[in-house]
Protein backbone atom coordinates (compact mmCIF):
# COMPACT_ATOMS: atom_id res chain seq x y z
CA UNK A 1 0.00 0.00 0.00
CA UNK A 2 2.68 2.18 0.60
CA UNK A 3 4.45 1.31 -2.33
CA UNK A 4 1.65 1.97 -4.25
CA UNK A 5 1.13 4.96 -2.78
CA UNK A 6 4.59 6.61 -3.49
CA UNK A 7 5.21 5.46 -6.73
CA UNK A 8 1.86 6.90 -7.82
CA UNK A 9 3.30 10.30 -6.10
CA UNK A 10 6.43 9.82 -8.78
CA UNK A 11 5.09 8.62 -11.46
CA UNK A 12 1.55 9.27 -11.83
CA UNK A 13 -0.07 9.91 -15.50
CA UNK A 14 -0.38 13.06 -14.28
CA UNK A 15 3.09 14.22 -13.73
CA UNK A 16 4.35 12.43 -16.75
CA UNK A 17 1.92 14.62 -18.65
CA UNK A 18 2.92 17.42 -17.05
CA UNK A 19 6.87 17.16 -17.22
CA UNK A 20 6.70 16.36 -21.08
CA UNK A 21 4.79 19.83 -21.65
CA UNK A 22 7.41 21.43 -19.57
CA UNK A 23 10.49 19.70 -20.99
CA UNK A 24 9.19 21.05 -24.56
CA UNK A 25 8.63 24.63 -23.01
CA UNK A 26 12.55 24.10 -21.50
CA UNK A 27 13.29 22.95 -24.97
CA UNK A 28 12.06 25.98 -25.83
CA UNK A 29 14.56 28.34 -23.87
CA UNK A 30 17.07 26.04 -24.69
CA UNK A 31 16.76 26.17 -28.44
CA UNK A 32 16.87 30.50 -28.17
CA UNK A 33 20.47 29.52 -26.06
CA UNK A 34 21.55 27.90 -28.85
CA UNK A 35 20.73 30.19 -31.37
CA UNK A 36 22.72 33.01 -29.01
CA UNK A 37 25.54 30.62 -28.90
CA UNK A 38 26.00 29.59 -32.28
CA UNK A 39 25.89 33.48 -33.43
CA UNK A 40 28.63 34.01 -30.78
CA UNK A 41 30.74 31.19 -31.51
CA UNK A 42 30.52 31.49 -35.57
CA UNK A 43 31.13 35.14 -35.21
CA UNK A 44 34.26 34.80 -33.00
CA UNK A 45 37.11 35.22 -35.92
CA UNK A 46 35.90 38.47 -36.90
CA UNK A 47 35.86 39.42 -33.72
CA UNK A 48 39.18 38.29 -32.67
CA UNK A 49 41.04 40.02 -35.18
CA UNK A 50 38.79 43.37 -35.89
CA UNK A 51 37.24 43.58 -32.07
CA UNK A 52 35.11 46.59 -31.00
CA UNK A 53 36.38 47.84 -34.69
CA UNK A 54 34.15 46.12 -36.65
CA UNK A 55 31.31 48.14 -35.55
CA UNK A 56 32.47 51.26 -36.24
CA UNK A 57 34.99 50.54 -39.43
CA UNK A 58 34.25 52.05 -42.84
CA UNK A 59 35.98 49.70 -44.94
CA UNK A 60 34.15 46.56 -46.48
CA UNK A 61 36.65 44.81 -48.89
CA UNK A 62 37.12 41.24 -49.19
CA UNK A 63 39.87 41.34 -51.32
CA UNK A 64 42.03 42.78 -48.76
CA UNK A 65 39.98 40.74 -46.04
CA UNK A 66 39.35 44.06 -44.49
CA UNK A 67 35.78 44.06 -42.80
CA UNK A 68 33.90 46.78 -40.70
CA UNK A 69 29.83 46.97 -40.10
CA UNK A 70 29.88 50.69 -40.15
CA UNK A 71 27.73 51.72 -43.29
CA UNK A 72 25.49 48.75 -43.10
CA UNK A 73 24.53 49.21 -39.75
CA UNK A 74 23.36 52.87 -41.23
CA UNK A 75 21.65 51.49 -44.06
CA UNK A 76 19.65 49.51 -41.75
CA UNK A 77 18.79 52.36 -39.49
CA UNK A 78 18.84 55.37 -42.57
CA UNK A 79 15.79 53.30 -44.50
CA UNK A 80 14.13 51.88 -41.72
CA UNK A 81 13.74 55.83 -39.97
CA UNK A 82 12.34 56.47 -43.31
CA UNK A 83 10.24 53.80 -43.53
CA UNK A 84 8.76 55.20 -39.77
CA UNK A 85 8.74 58.67 -41.10
CA UNK A 86 6.43 57.73 -44.02
CA UNK A 87 4.35 54.60 -42.33
CA UNK A 88 3.62 56.45 -38.98
CA UNK A 89 1.52 59.42 -40.43
CA UNK A 90 -0.46 57.01 -42.57
CA UNK A 91 -1.02 53.96 -40.08
CA UNK A 92 -2.29 56.54 -37.87
CA UNK A 93 -4.90 57.97 -40.18
CA UNK A 94 -5.99 54.12 -41.34
CA UNK A 95 -6.18 53.69 -37.38
CA UNK A 96 -8.33 56.88 -36.89
CA UNK A 97 -10.77 55.79 -40.09
CA UNK A 98 -11.38 52.15 -39.00
CA UNK A 99 -11.85 52.79 -35.06
CA UNK A 100 -13.66 56.33 -35.48
CA UNK A 101 -15.07 56.68 -38.82
CA UNK A 102 -15.72 53.43 -40.47
CA UNK A 103 -19.05 51.99 -40.33
CA UNK A 104 -19.15 48.60 -39.21
CA UNK A 105 -19.31 46.81 -42.76
CA UNK A 106 -16.18 48.43 -44.19
CA UNK A 107 -14.55 48.43 -40.84
CA UNK A 108 -14.10 44.54 -40.90
CA UNK A 109 -13.59 44.05 -44.73
CA UNK A 110 -10.76 47.35 -44.95
CA UNK A 111 -9.47 45.93 -41.53
CA UNK A 112 -9.30 42.18 -43.55
CA UNK A 113 -7.38 43.68 -46.76
CA UNK A 114 -4.79 45.85 -44.94
CA UNK A 115 -4.08 42.51 -43.22
CA UNK A 116 -3.53 40.78 -46.17
CA UNK A 117 -0.94 43.16 -47.24
CA UNK A 118 0.84 41.72 -44.37
CA UNK A 119 0.29 38.45 -45.43
CA UNK A 120 2.18 38.94 -49.04
CA UNK A 121 5.89 37.54 -49.29
CA UNK A 122 8.80 40.37 -49.00
CA UNK A 123 10.23 39.05 -52.41
CA UNK A 124 6.64 39.89 -53.93
CA UNK A 125 7.14 43.64 -52.59
CA UNK A 126 11.04 43.29 -54.05
CA UNK A 127 9.39 42.52 -57.57
CA UNK A 128 6.89 45.10 -57.41
CA UNK A 129 9.55 47.55 -56.48
CA UNK A 130 11.90 46.54 -58.57
CA UNK A 131 9.92 46.35 -61.71
CA UNK A 132 7.38 48.62 -61.14
CA UNK A 133 8.33 51.66 -58.00
CA UNK A 134 12.04 51.91 -59.50
CA UNK A 135 11.43 52.98 -63.01
CA UNK A 136 8.57 55.29 -61.58
CA UNK A 137 10.92 56.97 -59.42
CA UNK A 138 14.00 57.13 -62.07
CA UNK A 139 11.48 59.30 -64.19
CA UNK A 140 9.24 60.84 -62.52
CA UNK A 141 10.21 61.38 -58.51
CA UNK A 142 13.83 61.48 -58.27
CA UNK A 143 14.67 63.88 -60.93
CA UNK A 144 13.15 66.89 -59.31
CA UNK A 145 14.29 65.82 -55.87
CA UNK A 146 17.61 66.30 -57.45
CA UNK A 147 17.36 69.57 -58.35
CA UNK A 148 17.33 70.44 -54.57
CA UNK A 149 20.80 69.23 -54.16
CA UNK A 150 21.91 71.81 -52.40
CA UNK A 151 20.09 69.84 -49.28
CA UNK A 152 22.67 66.69 -48.57
CA UNK A 153 19.34 64.34 -48.85
CA UNK A 154 18.55 64.90 -52.59
CA UNK A 155 22.40 64.93 -53.89
CA UNK A 156 23.52 62.48 -56.44
CA UNK A 157 21.29 61.08 -59.43
CA UNK A 158 18.43 59.41 -60.07
CA UNK A 159 18.87 55.54 -59.99
CA UNK A 160 15.59 54.47 -58.85
CA UNK A 161 17.11 52.52 -56.69
CA UNK A 162 18.76 53.05 -53.38
CA UNK A 163 17.46 54.27 -49.79
CA UNK A 164 14.28 55.97 -51.13
CA UNK A 165 13.17 52.76 -52.72
CA UNK A 166 13.68 50.74 -49.94
CA UNK A 167 12.42 52.82 -47.62
CA UNK A 168 8.90 53.28 -49.71
CA UNK A 169 8.80 49.72 -49.85
CA UNK A 170 9.36 49.32 -46.36
CA UNK A 171 6.85 51.85 -45.53
CA UNK A 172 4.09 49.92 -47.28
CA UNK A 173 5.21 46.38 -45.44
CA UNK A 174 5.27 47.67 -41.87
CA UNK A 175 2.01 49.80 -42.30
CA UNK A 176 -0.01 46.80 -41.86
CA UNK A 177 1.40 45.89 -38.27
CA UNK A 178 1.44 49.59 -37.05
CA UNK A 179 -1.67 50.52 -38.47
CA UNK A 180 -3.84 47.15 -36.55
CA UNK A 181 -1.82 47.06 -33.94
CA UNK A 182 -3.15 51.38 -33.34
CA UNK A 183 -6.91 50.22 -34.42
CA UNK A 184 -6.91 47.97 -31.56
CA UNK A 185 -5.57 50.42 -29.14
CA UNK A 186 -7.58 53.47 -30.23
CA UNK A 187 -10.79 50.44 -29.85
CA UNK A 188 -9.88 50.62 -25.83
CA UNK A 189 -10.69 54.11 -25.35
CA UNK A 190 -13.97 54.34 -23.22
CA UNK A 191 -16.72 55.76 -25.30
CA UNK A 192 -17.35 58.05 -22.06
CA UNK A 193 -14.07 60.04 -22.86
CA UNK A 194 -15.21 60.57 -26.56
CA UNK A 195 -18.67 61.80 -25.35
CA UNK A 196 -16.88 64.10 -22.65
CA UNK A 197 -15.08 65.73 -25.44
CA UNK A 198 -18.23 66.16 -27.67
CA UNK A 199 -19.51 67.59 -24.79
CA UNK A 200 -17.35 70.11 -24.23
CA UNK A 201 -18.36 71.73 -27.76
CA UNK A 202 -14.60 69.50 -29.83
CA UNK A 203 -15.45 68.67 -33.35
CA UNK A 204 -15.01 65.38 -34.34
CA UNK A 205 -11.36 65.87 -35.04
CA UNK A 206 -10.22 67.77 -31.99
CA UNK A 207 -12.19 64.23 -30.18
CA UNK A 208 -9.54 62.22 -32.14
CA UNK A 209 -6.54 64.23 -31.82
CA UNK A 210 -6.94 65.51 -28.17
CA UNK A 211 -8.72 62.43 -26.30
CA UNK A 212 -8.41 59.24 -28.33
CA UNK A 213 -4.93 59.75 -29.53
CA UNK A 214 -3.35 60.80 -26.58
CA UNK A 215 -5.12 58.61 -24.31
CA UNK A 216 -3.75 55.15 -26.67
CA UNK A 217 0.09 56.96 -27.17
CA UNK A 218 1.60 53.80 -25.04
CA UNK A 219 0.10 51.45 -27.37
CA UNK A 220 0.79 53.49 -30.39
CA UNK A 221 4.52 53.83 -29.07
CA UNK A 222 4.46 49.93 -28.87
CA UNK A 223 3.41 49.45 -32.15
CA UNK A 224 6.07 51.74 -33.81
CA UNK A 225 8.17 49.56 -31.87
CA UNK A 226 7.24 46.59 -33.43
CA UNK A 227 6.96 48.29 -36.89
CA UNK A 228 10.66 49.28 -36.22
CA UNK A 229 11.50 45.52 -35.70
CA UNK A 230 9.79 44.39 -39.02
CA UNK A 231 11.60 46.72 -40.93
CA UNK A 232 15.04 46.23 -39.68
CA UNK A 233 15.31 42.60 -40.10
CA UNK A 234 13.33 42.74 -43.97
CA UNK A 235 15.38 41.15 -46.00
CA UNK A 236 14.74 40.42 -49.79
CA UNK A 237 12.49 43.14 -50.41
CA UNK A 238 15.32 45.28 -49.40
CA UNK A 239 18.15 43.41 -51.28
CA UNK A 240 16.30 43.55 -54.82
CA UNK A 241 15.93 47.48 -54.45
CA UNK A 242 18.86 48.88 -52.29
CA UNK A 243 21.73 49.06 -54.93
CA UNK A 244 24.04 47.07 -52.79
CA UNK A 245 26.57 49.77 -52.28
CA UNK A 246 28.17 49.75 -49.10
CA UNK A 247 28.22 53.37 -48.72
CA UNK A 248 27.71 55.88 -45.63
CA UNK A 249 25.79 58.78 -47.47
CA UNK A 250 22.25 60.77 -46.64
CA UNK A 251 21.29 61.29 -49.70
CA UNK A 252 17.95 59.49 -50.44
CA UNK A 253 19.07 58.69 -54.24
CA UNK A 254 22.25 56.88 -53.25
CA UNK A 255 22.10 53.38 -52.95
CA UNK A 256 22.95 51.69 -49.77
CA UNK A 257 23.75 48.48 -48.09
CA UNK A 258 21.44 46.48 -45.15
CA UNK A 259 22.54 44.17 -42.80
CA UNK A 260 19.83 41.88 -43.86
CA UNK A 261 20.84 42.44 -47.55
CA UNK A 262 24.86 42.03 -47.13
CA UNK A 263 23.74 38.48 -45.55
CA UNK A 264 21.71 37.45 -48.40
CA UNK A 265 23.98 38.66 -51.08
CA UNK A 266 27.30 37.60 -50.45
CA UNK A 267 27.18 34.36 -47.91
CA UNK A 268 26.99 31.74 -50.81
CA UNK A 269 29.23 33.62 -52.88
CA UNK A 270 31.99 33.90 -49.48
CA UNK A 271 34.85 31.51 -49.63
CA UNK A 272 37.00 33.33 -47.48
CA UNK A 273 36.29 32.05 -43.82
CA UNK A 274 37.09 35.04 -42.61
CA UNK A 275 34.23 36.59 -44.65
CA UNK A 276 31.65 34.42 -43.72
CA UNK A 277 32.16 35.05 -40.03
CA UNK A 278 32.23 38.67 -40.83
CA UNK A 279 28.93 38.20 -42.59
CA UNK A 280 27.51 36.03 -39.29
CA UNK A 281 28.84 38.84 -37.03
CA UNK A 282 26.70 41.50 -39.07
CA UNK A 283 23.55 38.61 -38.33
CA UNK A 284 24.48 38.93 -34.47
CA UNK A 285 24.33 42.44 -34.81
CA UNK A 286 21.04 42.34 -36.05
CA UNK A 287 19.86 39.47 -33.78
CA UNK A 288 20.36 41.77 -31.01
CA UNK A 289 19.39 44.76 -32.22
CA UNK A 290 15.96 42.97 -32.49
CA UNK A 291 16.07 41.25 -29.14
CA UNK A 292 16.22 44.64 -27.77
CA UNK A 293 13.98 45.88 -29.59
CA UNK A 294 11.13 43.02 -29.00
CA UNK A 295 11.91 42.97 -25.38
CA UNK A 296 11.15 46.79 -25.07
CA UNK A 297 8.15 46.41 -27.19
CA UNK A 298 6.85 43.45 -24.90
CA UNK A 299 7.93 45.74 -21.73
CA UNK A 300 5.48 48.77 -22.98
CA UNK A 301 2.54 45.77 -23.78
CA UNK A 302 3.24 44.38 -20.24
CA UNK A 303 3.07 48.19 -18.77
CA UNK A 304 -0.18 48.81 -20.89
CA UNK A 305 -2.05 45.67 -19.38
CA UNK A 306 -1.19 46.66 -16.17
CA UNK A 307 -2.82 50.05 -16.74
CA UNK A 308 -5.55 49.31 -18.57
CA UNK A 309 -5.78 46.21 -19.57
CA UNK A 310 -6.15 47.28 -23.38
CA UNK A 311 -5.30 45.48 -26.70
CA UNK A 312 -2.02 43.12 -27.00
CA UNK A 313 0.51 44.26 -29.27
CA UNK B 1 -20.33 86.23 -34.90
CA UNK B 2 -16.18 86.05 -34.38
CA UNK B 3 -16.99 82.92 -32.24
CA UNK B 4 -19.15 81.49 -35.08
CA UNK B 5 -15.99 81.76 -37.70
CA UNK B 6 -13.42 79.91 -35.67
CA UNK B 7 -15.74 77.18 -35.04
CA UNK B 8 -16.31 77.33 -38.81
CA UNK B 9 -12.69 77.09 -39.67
CA UNK B 10 -11.90 74.24 -36.57
CA UNK B 11 -14.89 72.46 -38.65
CA UNK B 12 -13.09 72.58 -41.81
CA UNK B 13 -9.86 71.57 -40.78
CA UNK B 14 -11.24 68.70 -38.55
CA UNK B 15 -12.91 67.56 -41.62
CA UNK B 16 -10.03 68.11 -43.74
CA UNK B 17 -7.75 66.07 -41.21
CA UNK B 18 -10.35 62.97 -41.29
CA UNK B 19 -10.63 63.18 -45.25
CA UNK B 20 -6.52 62.52 -44.93
CA UNK B 21 -7.15 59.49 -42.82
CA UNK B 22 -9.85 58.53 -45.15
CA UNK B 23 -7.76 58.92 -47.51
CA UNK B 24 -4.87 56.85 -46.18
CA UNK B 25 -6.68 53.63 -45.94
CA UNK B 26 -7.59 54.16 -49.31
CA UNK B 27 -4.30 54.50 -50.42
CA UNK B 28 -3.26 51.31 -48.54
CA UNK B 29 -6.19 49.28 -50.16
CA UNK B 30 -5.07 50.25 -53.57
CA UNK B 31 -1.38 49.45 -52.69
CA UNK B 32 -2.68 46.41 -52.05
CA UNK B 33 -4.70 45.85 -55.31
CA UNK B 34 -1.61 47.26 -57.09
CA UNK B 35 0.71 44.84 -56.12
CA UNK B 36 -1.54 42.03 -56.19
CA UNK B 37 -3.24 43.17 -59.70
CA UNK B 38 0.57 43.62 -61.30
CA UNK B 39 1.52 40.28 -59.91
CA UNK B 40 -1.54 38.66 -61.83
CA UNK B 41 -0.82 40.55 -64.85
CA UNK B 42 2.49 39.55 -65.34
CA UNK B 43 2.46 36.17 -64.03
CA UNK B 44 -0.84 34.52 -65.77
CA UNK B 45 0.86 34.90 -69.05
CA UNK B 46 3.53 32.70 -67.66
CA UNK B 47 2.36 30.51 -66.10
CA UNK B 48 1.10 26.98 -68.13
CA UNK B 49 0.92 23.45 -67.37
CA UNK B 50 4.64 23.05 -68.28
CA UNK B 51 5.64 25.69 -65.82
CA UNK B 52 4.21 22.89 -63.23
CA UNK B 53 5.21 19.92 -64.90
CA UNK B 54 8.45 20.66 -66.10
CA UNK B 55 12.31 21.14 -65.09
CA UNK B 56 14.05 24.16 -65.39
CA UNK B 57 15.75 24.54 -68.53
CA UNK B 58 19.39 26.38 -69.43
CA UNK B 59 19.58 30.32 -69.96
CA UNK B 60 18.03 30.61 -73.62
CA UNK B 61 16.58 27.19 -74.10
CA UNK B 62 12.56 27.75 -74.30
CA UNK B 63 10.29 26.22 -72.19
CA UNK B 64 10.26 24.34 -68.69
CA UNK B 65 8.91 25.03 -65.50
CA UNK B 66 9.65 24.67 -61.67
CA UNK B 67 8.31 21.70 -61.21
CA UNK B 68 10.77 20.73 -58.79
CA UNK B 69 11.02 23.87 -57.12
CA UNK B 70 7.35 23.36 -55.93
CA UNK B 71 7.76 20.22 -54.80
CA UNK B 72 10.99 21.16 -53.11
CA UNK B 73 8.88 24.14 -51.35
CA UNK B 74 6.19 21.79 -49.75
CA UNK B 75 8.98 19.49 -48.51
CA UNK B 76 10.75 21.71 -46.74
CA UNK B 77 8.10 23.89 -45.33
CA UNK B 78 6.51 20.44 -44.47
CA UNK B 79 9.66 19.47 -42.74
CA UNK B 80 9.84 21.90 -41.00
CA UNK B 81 6.57 22.13 -39.79
CA UNK B 82 6.87 18.20 -38.69
CA UNK B 83 9.47 19.83 -36.20
CA UNK B 84 7.44 22.82 -35.17
CA UNK B 85 4.34 21.68 -34.29
CA UNK B 86 4.61 18.97 -31.42
CA UNK B 87 7.17 21.38 -29.92
CA UNK B 88 4.69 24.30 -30.41
CA UNK B 89 1.80 22.39 -29.17
CA UNK B 90 3.04 21.03 -26.06
CA UNK B 91 4.61 24.39 -24.67
CA UNK B 92 1.29 25.71 -25.59
CA UNK B 93 -0.39 23.41 -23.19
CA UNK B 94 1.78 23.59 -21.07
CA UNK B 95 1.81 27.93 -20.74
CA UNK B 96 -1.82 27.81 -20.74
CA UNK B 97 -2.95 24.58 -18.67
CA UNK B 98 -0.16 24.44 -16.16
CA UNK B 99 1.94 27.56 -16.37
CA UNK B 100 1.41 30.18 -13.82
CA UNK B 101 5.17 30.62 -11.72
CA UNK B 102 8.54 32.41 -12.91
CA UNK B 103 9.67 29.61 -15.56
CA UNK B 104 6.48 30.19 -17.75
CA UNK B 105 6.57 33.91 -17.81
CA UNK B 106 10.12 33.29 -19.07
CA UNK B 107 9.00 30.66 -21.42
CA UNK B 108 6.48 33.27 -22.71
CA UNK B 109 8.72 36.25 -23.16
CA UNK B 110 11.40 34.35 -24.86
CA UNK B 111 9.11 33.06 -27.63
CA UNK B 112 7.74 36.42 -28.08
CA UNK B 113 11.31 37.71 -27.91
CA UNK B 114 12.13 35.01 -30.86
CA UNK B 115 9.15 35.70 -33.09
CA UNK B 116 10.67 39.19 -33.85
CA UNK B 117 14.20 37.15 -35.06
CA UNK B 118 14.51 38.67 -38.33
CA UNK B 119 14.05 35.49 -41.08
CA UNK B 120 17.45 36.06 -42.15
CA UNK B 121 19.13 35.52 -38.53
CA UNK B 122 17.31 32.30 -38.12
CA UNK B 123 18.81 31.56 -41.54
CA UNK B 124 22.18 32.14 -40.20
CA UNK B 125 21.68 30.13 -37.31
CA UNK B 126 19.98 27.01 -39.40
CA UNK B 127 23.92 27.62 -41.55
CA UNK B 128 25.96 27.85 -38.86
CA UNK B 129 24.34 24.88 -36.64
CA UNK B 130 23.74 22.75 -39.77
CA UNK B 131 25.20 23.66 -42.83
CA UNK B 132 29.01 23.53 -41.47
CA UNK B 133 28.67 20.33 -39.79
CA UNK B 134 27.61 18.51 -42.84
CA UNK B 135 30.01 20.64 -44.87
CA UNK B 136 27.28 21.46 -47.45
CA UNK B 137 23.88 22.66 -47.85
CA UNK B 138 20.43 20.91 -47.45
CA UNK B 139 16.92 20.96 -47.41
CA UNK B 140 16.75 19.90 -44.45
CA UNK B 141 18.77 22.88 -42.84
CA UNK B 142 16.42 24.74 -44.63
CA UNK B 143 13.45 23.27 -42.61
CA UNK B 144 15.35 23.28 -39.48
CA UNK B 145 15.90 27.96 -40.26
CA UNK B 146 11.54 27.43 -41.11
CA UNK B 147 11.35 25.61 -37.95
CA UNK B 148 12.66 28.10 -36.07
CA UNK B 149 10.70 31.03 -37.37
CA UNK B 150 7.36 29.06 -37.16
CA UNK B 151 7.99 27.82 -33.51
CA UNK B 152 7.31 31.07 -31.81
CA UNK B 153 4.33 31.75 -34.15
CA UNK B 154 2.75 28.50 -33.20
CA UNK B 155 3.27 28.60 -29.71
CA UNK B 156 1.36 32.15 -29.36
CA UNK B 157 -1.51 31.24 -31.13
CA UNK B 158 -2.05 27.79 -29.77
CA UNK B 159 -2.07 29.25 -26.52
CA UNK B 160 -4.33 32.01 -27.03
CA UNK B 161 -6.45 29.35 -28.47
CA UNK B 162 -6.38 26.81 -25.85
CA UNK B 163 -7.22 30.48 -23.36
CA UNK B 164 -10.38 30.69 -25.15
CA UNK B 165 -11.56 26.97 -23.93
CA UNK B 166 -14.53 27.78 -21.23
CA UNK B 167 -13.29 26.38 -17.88
CA UNK B 168 -16.58 25.42 -17.28
CA UNK B 169 -15.61 22.83 -19.94
CA UNK B 170 -12.78 21.93 -17.96
CA UNK B 171 -14.74 22.08 -14.58
CA UNK B 172 -17.13 19.27 -15.94
CA UNK B 173 -14.87 17.21 -17.00
CA UNK B 174 -13.09 17.26 -13.78
CA UNK B 175 -16.86 16.76 -11.88
CA UNK B 176 -17.07 13.79 -14.02
CA UNK B 177 -13.73 12.43 -12.04
CA UNK B 178 -11.34 12.75 -15.42
CA UNK B 179 -7.97 13.57 -14.17
CA UNK B 180 -6.30 16.89 -15.62
CA UNK B 181 -4.33 15.42 -18.24
CA UNK B 182 -7.01 13.33 -19.65
CA UNK B 183 -9.52 16.42 -19.56
CA UNK B 184 -6.81 18.16 -21.75
CA UNK B 185 -6.20 15.43 -24.08
CA UNK B 186 -9.65 14.37 -24.67
CA UNK B 187 -11.79 18.05 -23.92
CA UNK B 188 -9.32 21.03 -24.80
CA UNK B 189 -7.76 19.71 -27.00
CA UNK B 190 -10.63 18.38 -29.05
CA UNK B 191 -12.40 22.17 -28.67
CA UNK B 192 -8.72 23.84 -29.65
CA UNK B 193 -8.48 21.17 -32.94
CA UNK B 194 -10.39 24.42 -35.24
CA UNK B 195 -8.29 26.88 -33.92
CA UNK B 196 -4.78 24.54 -33.47
CA UNK B 197 -5.35 24.29 -37.45
CA UNK B 198 -6.34 27.40 -38.40
CA UNK B 199 -3.33 28.99 -36.67
CA UNK B 200 -0.85 26.18 -37.80
CA UNK B 201 -1.88 27.01 -41.44
CA UNK B 202 -1.42 30.46 -40.87
CA UNK B 203 2.05 30.06 -39.70
CA UNK B 204 2.85 27.81 -42.53
CA UNK B 205 1.67 30.32 -44.98
CA UNK B 206 4.13 32.75 -42.63
CA UNK B 207 6.97 31.20 -43.46
CA UNK B 208 6.16 29.20 -46.85
CA UNK B 209 7.18 32.87 -48.72
CA UNK B 210 10.26 33.30 -46.91
CA UNK B 211 13.60 33.12 -49.45
CA UNK B 212 15.99 35.08 -46.94
CA UNK B 213 16.86 32.11 -44.17
CA UNK B 214 16.88 29.19 -47.29
CA UNK B 215 19.11 30.90 -49.95
CA UNK B 216 22.41 29.48 -48.03
CA UNK B 217 20.57 26.28 -46.33
CA UNK B 218 18.88 24.64 -48.95
CA UNK B 219 20.07 26.47 -51.49
CA UNK B 220 18.62 25.33 -54.79
CA UNK B 221 19.66 22.96 -58.05
CA UNK B 222 17.85 22.52 -61.29
CA UNK B 223 16.88 18.94 -61.17
CA UNK B 224 14.24 16.32 -59.17
CA UNK B 225 16.06 15.73 -55.86
CA UNK B 226 14.34 13.82 -52.97
CA UNK B 227 17.43 13.39 -50.64
CA UNK B 228 16.68 16.09 -47.61
CA UNK B 229 20.32 15.61 -46.99
CA UNK B 230 21.57 17.68 -50.91
CA UNK B 231 20.61 21.04 -51.76
CA UNK B 232 17.06 21.09 -53.19
CA UNK B 233 15.46 24.23 -54.81
CA UNK B 234 12.52 25.88 -53.47
CA UNK B 235 9.95 28.28 -55.10
CA UNK B 236 11.16 31.60 -53.32
CA UNK B 237 14.94 31.33 -54.03
CA UNK B 238 14.57 30.40 -57.38
CA UNK B 239 11.74 33.45 -57.56
CA UNK B 240 14.75 35.62 -56.21
CA UNK B 241 17.51 34.16 -58.60
CA UNK B 242 15.49 34.12 -61.97
CA UNK B 243 14.33 38.08 -60.84
CA UNK B 244 17.60 39.68 -60.33
CA UNK B 245 19.23 37.51 -63.46
CA UNK B 246 19.42 39.69 -66.57
CA UNK B 247 17.75 37.50 -68.71
CA UNK B 248 14.09 38.16 -70.05
CA UNK B 249 13.04 34.54 -70.38
CA UNK B 250 13.91 34.20 -66.72
CA UNK B 251 12.35 37.27 -65.44
CA UNK B 252 9.04 35.54 -66.52
CA UNK B 253 9.43 32.59 -65.21
CA UNK B 254 10.19 34.98 -61.87
CA UNK B 255 6.83 36.72 -62.00
CA UNK B 256 5.27 33.21 -62.65
CA UNK B 257 6.52 32.12 -59.97
CA UNK B 258 5.42 35.14 -58.10
CA UNK B 259 2.14 34.30 -59.16
CA UNK B 260 1.96 30.62 -57.96
CA UNK B 261 3.59 31.94 -54.17
CA UNK B 262 1.23 34.93 -53.74
CA UNK B 263 -1.42 32.23 -54.80
CA UNK B 264 -0.60 29.90 -52.57
CA UNK B 265 0.23 31.85 -49.58
CA UNK B 266 -3.13 34.01 -49.87
CA UNK B 267 -4.90 30.83 -50.34
CA UNK B 268 -3.82 29.14 -47.28
CA UNK B 269 -3.96 32.51 -45.15
CA UNK B 270 -8.03 33.59 -46.92
CA UNK B 271 -9.28 30.02 -46.17
CA UNK B 272 -7.70 30.01 -42.17
CA UNK B 273 -9.13 33.68 -41.66
CA UNK B 274 -12.38 32.63 -43.09
CA UNK B 275 -12.92 29.11 -41.44
CA UNK B 276 -11.63 30.73 -37.94
CA UNK B 277 -14.35 33.63 -38.32
CA UNK B 278 -17.19 31.41 -39.52
CA UNK B 279 -16.55 29.51 -36.11
CA UNK B 280 -16.94 32.27 -33.91
CA UNK B 281 -19.88 33.32 -35.63
CA UNK B 282 -21.12 29.68 -34.44
CA UNK B 283 -19.85 29.71 -31.28
CA UNK B 284 -22.03 33.31 -30.39
CA UNK B 285 -24.70 32.86 -32.26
Amino acid sequence: MAERLSRKKILSPEKIFMGMTGVFSLSVLLISALVVYELFSASEPTFQKFGLKFLVSKEWDPVQKVYGALPFIWGTFYTSFIALLIALPVSLGIAIFLSELAPAWLRSSVGFLIELLAAIPSLIFGLWGLFVLSPILQQYIEPPLSNLSWLPFFKGYPLGLGFLNAGLLLAVMIIPTISSISRDVMYTVPANQREGGLALGMTRWEVVSKVVVPNSRSGILGAVVLGLGRALGETMAVTMVIGNTPQFSLSLLDPGYTISSAIANQFTEAFDKLQISALIELGLILFVISVIINAFAKLLMLRMNRFSGGARI
Amino acid sequence: MKTDFRYMRRKIFGTMMLGLSILAALAAVSMLFWILGYTFIKGISAVNLDFFTKLPTPVGVPGGGLANSIVGSIIVVGMAALMAIPVGIATAIYLSEYGRGFFASTVRFVSDVLAGVPAIVAGIVAYALVVTRMHRFSAFSGSVSLALLMLPIIIRSSEEIFRTVPDTLREASFALGVPKWKTILSIVLKTASGGLVTGTILAIARVGGEAAPLLFTSFSNSFWNFNPGQPMATLPVDLFNYSISPYQDWQQKAWAAALVLVGMVLILNISARLYLARKGFKRNG
